[in-house]
């Protein structure tokens, strides 16, 4: 809209691109030669000359995806923290890491993406060619991902993606520079699936509510793929526009459709929002509701309607039963933040963990070696277990996990939202590396 | 296939929303036709109205108190800003109101999300409004029918202040020639400080009556406002019958555009103003050749 177009042309670049670390972007000059004999490709080694090396950090701070956006970008800063600090549960997973990476203290930008693609690919070009950005990161939307991808391929600076669901991000658009460390789209369908199935039954009608981008038709396609194997159809896709301010229209739709399921794809507050009209028109009352693609704080958000709800998601908290790196974590966000740690935390603290992990194995920044580093296809450590990158898409391979909604009576505490239902291993639910056309492009 | 039970159902919900619609945008088109002024902030004001009823709500658990709380304090706040800032604009290029209103906006929308964070507050309906009313034709939420009956009294309440007050008759005497009004000896800028704290009233109000429906968040006003702006230039600017009127067609045509494909609701709106804009350029009520 022109009102947003105005807005961020006149406000929000000079005042939300900020912050934390552009004084430290800076790479002091007439510091000493660079000691590695390597070809200068993208920003590197400018970016990394100097005692510092600098990150450009996008994420969603205003708009739909705003809570998420926060999220993520404290995960961020914990493990930027975390890494300068050398802290234990970084040397977990990056055991070479003692203070900064390759004893580069990491310095880092933040601009807000507000989920929309051109205005992280204005602020990541910033961060590149002012700040000689050595990587860049962002998401909470496909769309910024899939942008941010291209950026990465054509300034050769390596992009550690953040939370994206859509199948294109590592699918069609896949490139060598770009890595993901959440599910497929796909990935996602193939792990709950079985389980609406199971609990559900065959031959079932399902409605859609799909937001408008790479995200939401890869994951609604995903699922319906997946279903239709078991005999379920589609009465409806309502597709509504990001940040849609009302969806009462499709929801009427869907109240008419006869479905049996509501498969609610929506994400940020546009799902907020949704869950919480489904129930105001009697949908739920009606229907069934399962989110495939978890999320983050809609149990809190909706206050209490996601109670015996499904979804698939990367992360939940109470695993630290199971994963003592997870325990770790909570911990550490619990005291820095005071709450416990959603997706995008986890999501955000995890994929600079591995970058660390990736440039310390690689002994370098130079981005074909920390690549290659990605690509020798290694198992390491994250908070969910052991996973590794697939060198043919760059993709982690890594579990779901599936929740079910608390009932109130049965939370122990006001965060115990959802069960873990099942963690289902990575590799049973992967596709074959090309399914969705990725060709990865050169190192240089 | 077109399903009447559907057909009838949106249409139905395009009248809840055109009701909305019209509220806030008849708040916008009356400051806009009594003192010349396009409140980019309009929709902030609306967002606000929700965050101060939230508040209220917090401390009092009664909705009625949120809602009186909610438009009081908008009230006053766009008396404040007339006052402090606006008033100093009056004479200015429209660029330049524009541009404070706008920036005004920006302010609110972060200062909220300072104080409130991004993440969504619940204001739950009145018990006696909670759940859901069969009509006979369809289920809808009985929150949204007691939305429309309550827009539906203060569209009333509107009507009564602009026509059959002194007050009421003063405002539309501005909208048509202030320098007129202004040299009959009444004191126009008092005037105009009363009609922006109404027009901020208004959406103020619709701003907590509508937050049971949607869900508080910093941005809600954003998308609100740009529908206003078309509902202000259907009806016609400055037009009080014409925003009821537009907010009305507005709400109709993204219902049920949306019953075939939700993807063209904006296109379709945008589509009828432009065609509003070229068979009417003043709008369908608005009145030919005022400024």
């Amino acid at each position: 809209m022109t009102d947003n177009l105005i807005r961020r042309g006149l406000s929000r670049r000079g005042l939300l691109q900020t912050t934390a670390g552009l004084i430290g972007g800076a790479v002091l000059p007439g510091m000493p030669a660079f000691a590695e004999d390597k070809l200068a490709i993208g920003s590197y080694p400018a970016g990394v000359s100097g005692s510092t090396a600098f990150i450009g950090i996008s994420v969603p701070r205003t708009g739909t995806y705003a809570v998420q956006g926060e999220d993520e970008l404290k995960g961020y800063q914990l493990a930027i923290e975390h890494i300068n600090s050398g802290h234990d549960l970084i040397k977990k997973i990056s055991p070479k890491t003692s203070k900064g990476v390759l004893g580069k203290e990491l310095k880092f930008g933040v601009a807000d993406s507000a989920a929309k693609p051109n205005e992280a690919v204005q602020a990541q070009q910033r961060f590149i060619s002012e700040n000689k950005a050595i990587m860049i990161t962002g998401g909470t939307s496909s769309a910024v991902a899939v942008a941010l991808n291209k950026l990465a391929q054509r300034e050769h600076v390596i992009f550690v993606c953040g939370i994206s669901g859509s199948n294109d991000t590592t699918g069609k658009d896949c490139v060598r520079y770009g890595f993901r460390q959440n599910f497929y789209g796909q990935t996602a369908a193939a792990a709950i699936g079985p389980v609406m199935v199971r609990e559900f039954g065959k031959g079932k009608k399902a409605a859609y509510l799909t937001p408008d981008y790479t995200y939401g038709h890869t994951v609604t396609k995903s699922m319906q793929d997946f279903l239709a194997t078991a005999g379920w159809t589609t009465t409806t896709n309502q597709v509504a526009p990001l940040g849609a301010p009302d969806y009462s229209s499709y929801l009427l739709n869907v109240a008419n459709s006869g479905a049996d399921v509501l498969i609610n794809v929506n994400w940020g507050h546009d799902a907020v929002l949704s869950t919480q009209q489904a129930k105001q028109f009697g949908v739920l009352d009606k229907m069934k509701l399962v989110v495939p693609y978890q999320v983050p704080f809609i149990a809190r958000e909706t206050g209490g309607l996601m109670q015996g709800v499904y979804a698939a998601t990367d992360y939940w908290w109470t695993i630290e039963d199971k994963f003592p790196l997870a325990k770790m974590f909570n911990e550490a966000f619990e005291k820095k933040y005071g709450y416990k740690p959603e997706w995008g935390a986890e999501n955000a603290y995890v994929s600079f963990a591995h970058w660390a992990h990736m440039c310390e194995q690689a002994g370098s920044f130079s981005p074909p070696d920390v690549i290659k580093a990605y690509e020798k296809g290694e198992t390491i450590p994250s908070l969910v277990g052991e996973v590794h990158y697939r060198p043919e898409d760059h993709q982690c391979v890594r579990p779901v996990i599936i929740v079910k909604g608390k009932q109130q009576k049965d939370m122990k505490n006001k965060e115990d939202w959802y069960d873990v239902v099942e963690i289902v291993p990575g590799e049973s639910l992967m596709q074959k590396p090309d399914a969705f056309g990725c060709h990865l492009g050169d190192y240089s | 296939m077109i399903s009447w039970p559907n057909l009838v159902s949106q249409l139905f919900n395009g009248l809840a929303l055109g009701a909305l619609l019209a509220l806030i945008s008849s708040g916008l088109t009356i400051i806009y036709g009594t003192l010349g002024v396009l409140n980019l902030a309009h929709g902030a004001m609306f967002m606000i109205g929700g965050y101060a009823g939230f508040v209220a709500y917090q401390y009092t658990e009664s909705f009625i108190l949120a809602v009186i709380a909610g438009s009081l304090f908008v009230m006053l706040l766009g008396v404040l800003m007339e006052r402090v800032i606006i008033r100093h604009f009056y004479h200015r290029p429209h660029e330049d109101q524009l541009l404070v209103t706008f920036g005004l906006g920006i302010c609110f929308v972060e200062l909220v999300r300072l104080i409130f964070s991004s993440q969504s507050q619940l204001v739950p309906p009145p018990a006696l409004f909670r759940g859901i009313t069969n009509l006979g034709f369809m289920f809808y939420p009985t929150y949204r029918l007691a939305v429309v009956g309550i827009v539906a009294v203060a569209l009333g309440a509107l009507f009564v202040v602009l026509y059959r007050t002194r007050l009421g008759m003063i405002v539309r005497a501005g909208i048509e020639d202030s320098v007129m009004v202004d040299s009959l000896g009444i004191n126009v800028y008092r005037v105009f400080m009363v009609v922006f704290g109404i027009g901020a009233m208004a959406a103020g109000f619709a701003g907590i009556v509508n937050a049971p429906v949607v869900s508080l968040t910093p941005g809600i006003g954003d998308d609100i406002l740009v529908q206003t702006f078309v509902v202000v230039v259907i009806g016609g600017v400055g037009s009080f019958p014409g925003a009821i009127l537009g907010g009305l067609i507005a709400g109709e045509i993204i219902s049920v555009t949306s019953m075939f494909n939700p993807g063209y609701a904006y296109v379709m709106l945008f589509a009828a103003m432009t065609l509003v804009l070229v068979v009417r350029p003043h709008g369908l009520l608005g009145v030919q050749g005022r400024e």
